[in-house]
Order: C-alpha cells, then sequence, then structure tokens
C-alpha cells in the first residue's frame, strides 16, 4: 500500500481487489497497487483481500475520510456484479457515488488467461485507463419521477379481467378498455375448460360481473387506444369510443329491440359463434355480455345506411328511450401512470394449409367451431352435427395446424394438444362418435394434464402419430364414399393409412393479432421476430417490456393457457402496483443532454431516439431531450456533429482518457 | 520497428447488454483466450463514435474490435443499427487510409455466446499478429520530425537566398 | 414476347402432340420460340438416379447454350426436363463440388453457366407473362359444356415451381376457364401417374393410372387435360392392360395445350389429336355450341 498526497483537485483512490485466489492467482495484485501509486492524482493505491466485504467497503470509506478522497476506484470482478454495491459503499463514506469506477480484472482478465506476466500487465492497462478516466467524472444525482396511481388495462379478455381486479382490488382506479362489445374474450367462446373439463362461462362470468360492479374499475367497452403519449407514471391516453347507437346507462338488456328489428330473420354472420349462425344488425354478442347492452352494427343496420327504416327497434324501446341514432364516435383523454397490455390472439387462417380442406369440404371444421358446436348455448344447441344436420359417426383431429411448421408458423401454440384432447372428449360424449386424434407429439405440461391424457385414452379415443398429408374426398373403396379420407402415415405402425371419417377438426395454431405491429408502436413495445410483443427478459422479466410502466401479459406476449394467463396478469398487475407503492420511478443518471450554446439546431438527433426522448423545440431552435424518457443508450451522442449532445456517466472525454490510459501502459 | 516483443494490442467496445455480459460468461466458464484485448464498457454499441476507433488506433492500438447485440436485439431496441450504419462508412475510410480491414472489427455478440467472445478474440489476434503492428503513434513522430527536417531546411535555404539577394 | 425452347427428347418423340399443339399456341398469343441451338438430352430422372454429378453437367450445357445465345428464358414444356433443369441450377448454387465439375466440363466447350438463364414452364409464361385476359381475347370458339379435370402430375409442381401451388394448383384450371371450359373437381391433380413404374413395375405403376383415371370418370369429367408427356403417355396407352386388371376406365388425355388450341380454331389434326390411342371426341358433338366470330 501506498499513499501519494497530492496537491491536485482530483484525489484518488484505488483498490484492487485479491478476490480470494480468484484474482491474486494470475494476477500480481500488489504490482498492479504499486504501479497505480505512481500515477498522478493517485493519493491511495491497495490491494485487499476482499473488497466487496464489510471491512472492505469500510477501507474505502475510511480513506475517504482520512484522506479525502474525491474519485474512487475498485479493480475486482465485474461492475455487472457489484457496480451498485459499491456505489453504494461510496455513498455510505459521504462521497457521490459517480464518482466511482469499476474495473473488471476477474472475469476478463485473471478468470481468462493464464499467463500471470501478461494478465498482470493486462490489469495494469486497464487500471491506468479507469485512473484518467475517472478524473473526468461529474457528481450524478438519481432523479425521482412521481407516479400517477390510476393504471390502463388494454384489452378485456380473461387476462385483462383478472388484471383490473387484481389492481381495482389493491384500492387504485382502472380503465379496462375492450374493443369488442363486451369482455370475456376467447374464454366466453370456450364451453369447458382443460384439465378440469370446467364449465367456462362458469368460471368467467363472476369475474366479469366483478368486473362490472367493481368501483375502481371504469369500464369502456367498443373502445379502443388510438394515442399514448408522455412516459412511466404520467401517461396521456386518448380512447376512441365507438357509437353503440345505444345508450349504455339506459338500456337494460331486454332484447325486445332486437325481436322488433326490420329483419325478421338474421341475416349476418354471427362473429361470436365464429359464423356458424345469423345475427341481425341489432344484437347483443352473447347471452351473458358485460355489459349487458346491445349494440348496433353500422353497417348492417339500414336506418344508418340509408336513414329509411321504420325504426321499430325504437318504438320497441319507447319506456327507456336507449335507442339513439344520433350516436357519435367520441375520443375521450386519459391519464394513467401504468399500462398493461393484454390484447389476446388470433388463430391461424386454416386456409392456408389447402390440403386439409378447410373451405373446400364443408365438415372440416376449426377448433373454436367445435367449441361452439359443443356449447349448450350455441348455435346447435349442443349438437355436434354435420352440415346436412346428420350426426358424425366419425371424427378425426388434426394437430399442429399453422403450428410447428415451416411453411407457415415455427412455434409450438402450447395449447392445442390438451384443446383438442378436451374436444375429443366432449365429442365422445356427445355423439359416441369413434374419434382419432392425429398428432405429432402430444405435449401435456401442466398440474392434471398428463393425467387428462390418460382420461382420453381411458375413454377410447384413438391417436395415430404422423402428420396428416391431407385430406380428400376421393374414395378408394366402398367404405370411403361419401366421407372425408385422411391421408397420414402412422409413423408407430410403420405404414400409410387411410382413415375415413365423417367430421374432421383442425387444432388451428395462435397468431399474434392482426394488427399488433400497429399496437406495439403505439406503446412504444417491440414485437420479436414471430410478431408476438417483446418481453425484457424471457426469463428473469416475461411480463416487463422496454418501456418502463408498460407491461404485458397473457397471449400477447405468446401461446399460453388459461392458468398461465391468470398468473401473468396477476405478475403484471404486482409490478404496476409495486411502481405505483413506491410512488416514484428512480431513473439512472447515465442520460444524454443537450449544451444548448452548442447546439446548431440540425436535428440530426431527433429521429435516432427509439424512446421519443429528443425533442426538437419551435421556439428556441435547439434539441431538448426529456431524461424521464431517455434510457441512456448514447446513440444521438455519438451522432452529434456538433458534439453539443452529451451523456452523462459515459463523456466523450471520459472514454477518450480511458482509450489514452488503456494504450499508455505498454 | 520490428521489436521482437511486440504483441498485439486491441481496444475493445463491448456494449452493457449483449457483448459485455458474454465477456463476463467466457470468464465464468473459465474459457481461456488471448490477453491481447482491452475491453471499455458502453451501455450501447450506438454509443461507438467513429473518433474513438480513429483515436484508439492513433494512440497505438492495433486494431479495433466492436461488440454489440444481434439486429433486432438491441436492448435499446435501434442502436445497433447506426453502429451498422457507422462502422460500414468507416470502413471505406480505413480502406482509403490505408488502414487493412482485419484491425477494425464489428461483430454481434449475444448474452448468451460466451465460447464466440474467445473465438473472435482469438481470431483478430491472430490476423492482426500476422499483420503486424500498426504503429501510428511511431508513424507520426516520423512525420513530425521530417516535417520539422523540412521546415528547417526550408528556413536556412530563405536566409542563404536573402543573405545572397 | 421472345423465349428459347427446350423440347427435349419427349416432344420430338412420342410426346410430339404437345409441341404440335404448343407451337402454334404460343405463335396465336404472340410469344416466339426460338428452339435451342444443338440441345441434348436433359438425362430425365434416370440418369439423376445414376450419377448425379455428371447429370447436371448434362443438362447444365444446355442451361449454358440458352445463356449464350439468349434469350435467357428458357420455356421447358416437358415436366422431367423442368425438374431436372430445376434441379441442376439449385445443385451448381448450393454444392461447390458440382459447380466445379459443371464449369470444367462446359469449359472444354468453350462454354460458361453463370445462373442467368431461367427455367420457365408454358403454364407460368401463359398465366403470368401473357395473362387469363389475354388469352380470353382469343378465344373463337369457346368450349362451353366440355367438362376437364385438370391434371398436373407432381414433377411441375413439386419442388421448384414457384408460379403456382404444390399441392393445389391453379393455374391451368384458371386457363382451361378462360377457354371457356367447365372445371371438375379433381382432387387428384397433382397425384403421380405411375410415372415409369408403368413399364417396370406395372402392377403398382398402372394401378396409380388406373385410379387416376377412375375418378375422372367418376367425377364426370370428358376428358383429361395434362402437361406432362409421360403422364399423357401413361393415361393414354395402357386401357387394354387397365382393363384386365382393374376394369374399364376409358376418358381421353389431352394437352392443355391441345385444348387451348381448339378454343382458338386450330384444325384438331394440326394439333396433333389424332395421334391419341383414345379419341377425343369431336367438339361438335360434345358441346354444340356456335363458333364466335370467324
Amino acid at each position: 500500500m501506498k499513499t501519494n498526497h497530492s496537491n491536485g483537485d482530483v484525489r484518488i483512490g484505488f483498490y484492487i481487489c485479491h478476490c480470494g485466489h480468484n484474482i491474486a492467482g494470475i494476477v500480481d495484485c500488489p504490482a498492479v497497487a504499486e504501479y497505480v501509486a505512481g500515477l498522478p492524482d493517485v493519493a491511495v493505491s491497495r490491494d485487499y483481500k476482499y473488497m466487496c466485504s464489510d471491512p472492505g467497503q469500510e477501507l474505502i470509506q475510511q480513506d475517504i475520510r482520512e484522506h479525502g478522497l474525491n474519485r474512487v476506484i475498485v479493480a475486482s470482478c465485474s461492475p455487472l456484479l457489484h457496480e451498485h454495491t459499491f456505489r453504494n459503499a461510496v455513498a455510505a463514506g459521504g462521497l457521490n457515488p459517480y464518482y466511482f469506477q469499476m474495473v473488471n480484472v476477474r472475469e476478463h482478465d485473471s478468470w481468462v488467461h493464464t499467463d500471470r506476466a501478461e494478465a498482470t500487465a493486462k490489469a495494469k492497462a486497464l487500471a491506468h485507463a479507469a485512473v484518467d478516466r475517472v478524473r473526468f467524472h461529474k457528481p450524478l444525482e438519481i432523479t425521482k419521477v412521481p407516479i400517477n396511481p390510476d393504471v390502463l388495462v388494454v384489452g378485456g379478455g380473461i387476462t385483462g379481467i383478472h388484471a383490473a381486479l387484481t389492481i381495482g382490488n389493491a384500492g387504485k382506479k382502472v380503465f379496462l378498455i375492450e374493443r369488442q362489445p363486451s369482455i370475456g374474450g376467447h374464454m366466453a367462446q370456450f364451453d369447458k375448460t382443460f384439465p378440469t373439463l370446467d364449465c367456462a362461462a362458469c368460471i368467467l362470468t363472476p369475474k366479469m360481473s366483478a368486473v362490472r360492479s367493481h368501483e375502481n374499475i371504469t369500464l369502456w367497452t367498443y373502445s379502443e387506444v388510438v394515442k399514448v403519449e408522455g412516459y412511466v407514471g404520467n401517461y396521456t391516453v386518448t380512447v376512441k369510443r365507438k357509437p353503440r347507437y345505444v345508450n349504455e346507462d339506459l338500456c337494460v338488456g331486454c332484447q325486445e329491440c332486437i325481436k322488433a328489428c326490420a329483419f325478421k330473420e338474421p341475416k349476418f354472420p354471427d362473429e361470436f359463434n365464429v359464423g356458424l349462425n345469423k345475427r341481425k344488425p341489432v344484437y347483443i354478442p352473447f347471452p351473458q355480455a358485460v355489459p349487458q347492452v346491445v349494440v348496433i352494427d353500422p353497417e348492417r343496420c339500414i336506418q344508418i345506411k340509408t336513414g329509411k327504416c321504420k325504426k321499430s327497434c325504437l318504438e320497441a324501446c319507447v319506456d327507456r328511450q336507449a335507442i339513439d341514432f344520433n350516436q357519435k364516435e367520441q375520443l375521450v383523454e386519459i391519464k394513467v401512470g401504468n399500462i398493461i397490455v393484454a390484447t389476446g390472439f388470433k388463430l391461424f387462417d386454416a386456409t392456408r394449409i389447402p390440403e386439409y380442406g378447410y373451405g373446400l369440404y364443408p365438415n372440416v371444421v376449426t377448433s373454436l367451431e367445435l367449441e361452439r358446436l359443443v356449447t349448450s348455448s350455441g348455435p346447435t344447441a349442443g349438437e355436434i352435427i354435420l352440415r346436412d344436420g346428420s350426426k358424425p359417426k366419425t371424427a378425426g383431429f388434426i394437430l399442429c395446424v399453422g403450428s410447428r411448421d415451416t411453411k407457415t408458423n415455427r412455434w409450438c401454440s402450447r395449447t392445442c394438444c390438451m384443446h383438442s384432447m378436451k374436444l375429443a372428449q366432449l365429442f365422445k360424449e356427445h355423439t359416441d362418435a369413434d374419434v382419432t386424434v392425429f398428432y405429432m407429439d402430444i405435449r401435456a405440461p401442466g398440474k392434471g394434464c398428463e393425467e387428462f391424457y390418460d382420461k382420453s385414452l381411458r375413454e377410447g379415443i384413438r391417436f395415430v402419430r404422423g402428420r396428416v398429408a391431407e385430406v380428400t374426398d376421393w374414395a378408394l373403396s366402398p367404405e370411403e364414399e361419401g366421407k372425408l379420407v385422411i391421408r397420414v402415415e402412422d409413423t408407430l405402425a410403420g405404414f400409410v393409412r387411410r382413415i375415413p371419417v365423417d367430421m374432421i377438426v383442425l387444432a388451428v395454431g395462435m397468431e399474434p393479432q392482426l394488427d399488433a405491429q400497429e399496437v406495439r408502436r403505439l406503446f412504444n413495445m417491440s414485437c420479436g421476430s414471430e410478431g408476438w410483443f417483446l418481453e425484457k427478459h424471457p426469463k428473469l422479466a416475461p411480463v416487463s417490456t422496454f418501456t418502463d410502466g408498460v407491461f404485458i401479459a397473457g397471449c400477447c406476449q405468446g401461446p399460453k393457457d388459461i392458468p398461465d394467463s391468470i398468473a401473468q396478469a396477476g405478475a403484471a398487475a404486482a409490478e404496476a402496483l409495486a411502481l405505483i407503492d413506491k410512488g416514484y420511478i428512480e431513473q439512472e443518471p447515465n442520460t444524454a443532454y443537450v449544451v444548448e450554446t452548442d447546439c446548431s439546431g440540425c436535428k440530426s438527433c431527433v429521429p435516432l431516439c427509439p424512446f421519443t426522448a429528443i425533442l426538437f423545440d419551435e421556439a428556441t431552435q435547439k434539441a431538448r431531450i426529456n431524461a424521464a424518457l431517455c434510457k441512456g443508450c448514447g446513440t444521438c451522442v455519438s451522432a452529434c456533429p456538433s458534439g453539443s449532445v452529451r451523456q452523462n456517466l459515459f463523456e466523450d472525454e471520459e472514454i477518450f482518457s480511458e482509450i489514452e490510459g488503456m494504450l499508455s501502459y505498454v | 520497428m520490428s521489436d521482437p516483443n511486440w504483441q498485439p494490442r486491441i481496444v475493445a467496445f463491448f456494449c452493457n447488454w449483449c457483448t459485455y455480459t458474454a465477456a463476463d460468461l467466457a470468464g465464468v466458464s473459465r474459457l481461456k483466450y488471448a490477453p491481447n484485448v482491452r475491453v471499455i464498457r458502453l451501455m450501447c454499441s450506438g454509443r461507438v463514435d467513429p473518433q474513438f476507433i480513429m483515436d484508439a488506433l492513433a494512440k497505438g492500438a492495433d486494431g479495433v474490435l466492436i461488440g454489440g447485440c444481434h439486429i433486432g436485439d438491441c436492448h435499446y431496441v435501434e442502436g445497433n443499427y447506426k453502429t451498422l450504419r457507422r462502422f460500414t462508412m468507416l470502413k471505406r475510410m480505413m480502406a482509403d487510409m490505408g488502414i487493412e480491414e482485419q484491425r477494425v472489427r464489428m461483430e454481434w455478440i449475444s448474452a448468451s455466446e460466451g465460447e464466440r467472445i474467445k473465438t473472435v478474440i482469438n481470431e483478430m489476434v491472430e490476423q492482426i499478429r500476422a499483420l503486424g503492428p500498426l504503429g501510428l503513434p511511431q508513424q507520426f513522430e516520423e512525420w513530425d520530425r521530417e516535417m520539422t527536417a523540412l521546415e528547417h531546411a526550408a528556413a536556412e535555404k530563405s536566409e542563404t537566398e536573402v543573405a545572397h539577394a | 414476347m421472345n423465349y428459347s425452347y427446350f423440347p427435349g427428347c419427349s416432344l420430338k418423340g412420342l410426346g410430339r402432340a404437345y409441341e404440335e399443339s404448343l407451337l402454334p399456341v404460343m405463335r396465336h398469343l404472340g410469344a416466339e420460340l426460338n428452339e435451342l441451338n444443338d440441345w441434348n438430352c436433359c438425362g430425365a430422372t434416370a440418369y439423376m438416379s445414376v450419377d448425379e454429378e455428371q447429370a447436371c453437367v448434362l443438362a447444365a450445357r444446355n442451361l449454358a447454350i440458352a445463356e449464350k445465345t439468349g434469350p435467357q428464358d428458357l420455356l421447358t414444356p416437358c415436366s422431367a426436363c423442368y425438374l431436372v433443369l430445376n434441379k441442376t441450377q439449385h445443385n451448381i448454387a448450393d454444392f461447390p463440388q458440382i459447380r466445379e465439375d459443371v464449369d470444367r466440363a462446359l469449359k472444354t466447350a468453350n462454354l460458361t453457366y453463370t445462373g442467368k438463364a431461367a427455367v420457365r414452364h408454358p403454364l407460368d409464361v401463359l398465366f403470368h407473362d401473357i395473362g387469363v385476359e389475354a388469352i380470353k381475347q382469343k378465344v373463337v370458339r369457346p368450349l362451353k359444356g366440355l367438362k376437364v379435370a385438370p391434371y398436373y402430375g407432381c414433377q411441375v409442381v413439386r419442388p421448384y415451381a414457384t408460379f403456382d401451388h404444390a399441392w393445389n394448383p391453379t393455374t391451368m384450371d384458371e386457363i382451361l376457364a378462360a377457354l371457356g371450359a367447365e372445371i371438375v373437381h379433381y382432387p387428384l391433380k397433382t397425384k403421380c401417374c405411375g410415372g415409369s413404374l408403368t413399364g417396370t413395375v406395372p402392377e403398382a405403376g398402372l394401378r396409380m393410372t388406373y385410379i387416376l383415371l377412375k375418378e375422372a370418370i367418376r367425377r364426370g369429367a370428358d376428358v383429361i387435360a395434362t402437361i406432362c408427356p409421360l403422364c399423357q403417355f401413361n393415361l393414354d396407352a395402357y386401357h387394354d392392360q387397365i382393363e384386365k386388371h382393374w376394369g374399364t376406365a376409358r376418358i381421353p388425355t389431352v394437352y392443355f395445350t391441345q385444348l387451348m388450341g381448339l378454343a382458338f380454331g386450330i384444325e384438331s389434326r394440326q394439333l396433333g389429336l389424332h395421334r391419341n390411342f383414345v379419341r377425343m371426341k369431336p367438339l361438335a358433338e360434345i358441346t354444340p355450341v356456335a363458333p364466335v366470330g370467324v
């Protein structure tokens, strides 16, 4: 240990850690300390066994007091590990923590080199670089940004509902926005859920009611987010409320207007029933819709399109007078602190695989269509029937349609094996048909799911391992006449089979919503290469995004089943609540800033920022950086031609000194 | 110029989220590689100003290595695209200046690719060893000496001319 | 529109009706076909199975000639030639060893192959370059009432054709529909006809042929339209054997270009329709519709 008292303004304390044998085994620590002691402005230069330990940290604090240190360098492990620790130690010693610099001589030196001389030389060079750099460090403060406690949840499926309820129950105000006329999402279309065979409506509707009656939840259905401005804790969101032509406060859901509609018979494809039956222009999406309010389709209603209708619906609603053809679209602004995006998924379009005959042969249906057939409140009152009304005696389920496929989608949609087995069980229950499942692999993780597979086998459902090559109506034998023939290689049996069935169910995969790219831009998120919203870290931060204050949950982040969606909804709610509870956000001070006197207003920096943190101030004709939005990447800094954009903690002079210092030691 | 003890010296700029983490992983995995690279940590490869690269070479580095996230994976969304653009232009300038292409290298290395750190560094060190030292500081000194000598010669010449005029 | 033209051995031999109908039809539509000078056999599936590297050299010579003389779009009607030439192009691009062999061999004949030649199928050229509308304009004798089963065979649509779907192609369907014909739903449109097996293992090959014929009849087709000389031969020439083993399934199989020729008012003997074993009934008998215009 050597102490050099210096008269200069800068008084550096240098510490090289032995880390037991980890560093000292290869790097000659005393030699490095001695070398650094000889550099200008170094007041203290020590080597010590374990710097991160309490005594090690106390050593720094003591030296700050006794030797008047105003810069501290620790050469030890990776800053990714202990930078925070040492910054805190320095702060506890009474010095601004950003006067600290760390040198990595373990992960980048002692652990990866074998020659003692060379490793020590490298350590000296790195130390020299840090000494030169730290001279230019400035005192920086962590900024605190206050948080608006209100939360926006986008998407009213099971995920959004659960997130909204969790946050509402915590006493915070929630805006739940859903673009369909009712909440419930895809789960409302299911009959039973795997593996318990719970009735989907029975477990969903209580939650939907809870949302409706919750004092902290403002539910806006038939609405969409159109603009998001601001930053974490302070978002201003513009919501477009589409006109239902029905006053939500007055309508009681009696549906007399539907009965009285000028259309005597329903004529238009019913979206909730996936086109399996029809509805009128005035309709309610499904019986348990929340809100229990009818909606009028402006594309189909004669009154809205032509102005010439006898308006029998108005007459039917003479008591409440809830129908209002003068309703207009409204744009409403709300202010929230956090946003949870739970916009769900869409199903793969099976016409993209013509080999399976969807759209060509009427008795090829998708899994969702079968769900609607099987549901007792569905278009066929729970009867599984072929298009001609007869009962199917045989059925084939084709798995991985639009999943695990290099020609369409590479990913596994995770739920199809399970929901296909569920539907197969229900199929047999309703029709006593002979059911075969054609699979590549059966994926049944999750509690009770493997047991569910056993149950399927016990109930006599057949399983053929092979990827179906085609579905055809070409009959090779009398038994095949009039049926759909599945041609498949039965890989376990070892030959190609032709299996005639009455009905085929395609387990269509999950895909990102059609407008996922627009939506993600709206919320300043990224999408992964496959189109799902991108989480901050696939393992450690699955519900956070790279934009602080915006969280994702449910299938919009990737295919998953209901339990996992609810888990993510809770996780996102917890993350939001954690921020709200703290009341403020701490920002790392490595933000960029503009030195206005040097800025010429060339605007080179403005389009570079992916976080829109740089604005051009028309009044001053200079660039301005919003420190709350700036994430500290430094891209604008290196682009600025005049050097007027700078970055705290990564200033040009700091880096140039680091370069010079590194090359000074030969 | 030919120092038998000469070892290549490479300055590296690694982005915090991907390449620096990968180098840490290489350390944790105790992979062994050549000790000729000195790393400067930046938050994003987009912070790499081409002037840093020029300065490093001018101050005596024999090569510069830039490490960032794979395209599409940048922690700050698009920083590495900017790096790519700048690097592409810089390469052309380097060629014009007569600096060999292998001396300045850009690699996308993700946080899980510890092995690649080892491979890239070893490869680059060998390439530069084969190229020999860049020796710009010595070059600058030599040019300075030349200039000074020329200036003296010119000054003397004009003196004698004045004297004879 | 100018194209180089690679007939291949079949179109000069058993498949001459394909050429006889293709050339006048293309001419009628304004496309000039320049037969490749001194072309050689492509090797077809036979040589590819024996020695793939040498087969590529053999086929590449034709590509090199096309590049040398131009135009570089090489119209290749025969399905086997189409597949072999495409495969050769892919092999040269993907495998340096094959590229070396090809370059070396071609050099001895002062030829080079740079990858610029494009192998085009008549369906591709008719559908994408000429267009269904232009074809419709030339129809003087609509094939109204003629039920056609469009049969593509397997070699053109798989694996190299990018101009149509591999399992459910529709270019020929649309061209035939433009002629006024009624397209019959024919799910076996890309199933193998038996290929060379009809000669080597007839109990397997001819059975496949029989299935195709039977299904076309079942679907109510008057005629099967095909694009491949081997398919046409298999579907047309083996009826006696098929009858002996599986049953009668007589339905005429013609080239789609012959149907185009008929619709354009070209005389049937000119189109080679007399070469069929199972003759197509004269159009007037099938669809008594008065010709349009002259």
